[in-house]
């Protein structure tokens, strides 16, 4: 029996509070290592740096990581970006080592979702994938 | 090095209890740590200790308890072992 297409999920949660404090106590420093320029451009307003834009982004990274299963070995943050397009819709950018475990899972199709609702950020992030079925659950009774 | 650590912890991973009672071998995630506080520990530890960590060992295992950090920064800086 050959592979068959399924999909991966990821979701995550953060508090806009850690971001605020991360910033804070670890100022450019912290920006640098966990977004990419584009994202810090588009996380910067009138009043600076935005810290419920930068959450949501947050939450797109660590569930894109669930989704891409980097096992043992990590990967940058910034080898994952949350992209905003011009009708306000968002979409995943993977470079790097997460381009490679993509590859090497067959991931296609990604998929994000972000959303606010007071001191949080959440993220869904969606991948077609293929698995052998012998590994799937319903398979093994 | 495990007291200096555990500081860290106590300020930078937003655990729900103090650090103080926490085992060295204690998960750290199912004591409140989140990713997002994971990466702000990461970044104390590299200030106090003066290392790096490499993209590689950006892992949820090299972070999950006080004796996992200290091997990882005895494997950065193996003079902090003596210290």
């Amino acid at each position: 029996m050959g592979s068959v297409m399924s999909a991966r999920l990821g979701i995550d949660l953060v508090a806009v509070d850690s971001v605020r404090a991360a910033i804070r106590i670890h100022e450019e420093r912290y920006l640098r290592r966990v977004y990419t320029d584009a994202e810090l451009r588009d996380c910067r307003g009138r009043n600076g740096i935005d810290p419920d834009r930068l959450a949501a982004r947050f939450a797109a990274k660590e569930a894109a990581i669930k989704v891409l299963r980097p096992g043992s070995e990590g990967l940058a943050l910034t080898a994952i970006e949350l992209k905003r397009l011009a009708d306000g819709s968002v979409e995943i950018e993977l470079s790097g080592r997460a381009a490679e475990l993509a590859a090497a899972a067959h991931l296609t199709d990604f998929a994000v979702t972000v959303t606010h609702e007071g001191d949080y950020a959440a993220a869904v992030v969606m991948a077609q994938g293929l698995s052998n079925p012998r590994n799937s659950p319903i398979m093994r009774s | 090095m495990t007291d200096e650590i555990r500081q860290i912890i106590e300020r930078h991973a937003r655990l729900s209890a103090p650090a103080d009672g926490l085992a060295v071998d204690a998960d750290l995630y199912e004591a409140g740590m989140t990713s997002h506080a994971s990466v702000s520990v990461m970044l104390a530890l590299e200030d106090h200790f003066d290392i790096e960590f490499p993209d590689r060992m950006l892992t949820r295992g090299v972070f999950e308890s006080i004796a996992a950090i200290e091997a990882a920064v005895i494997q950065l800086r193996p003079e902090a072992a003596l210290q």
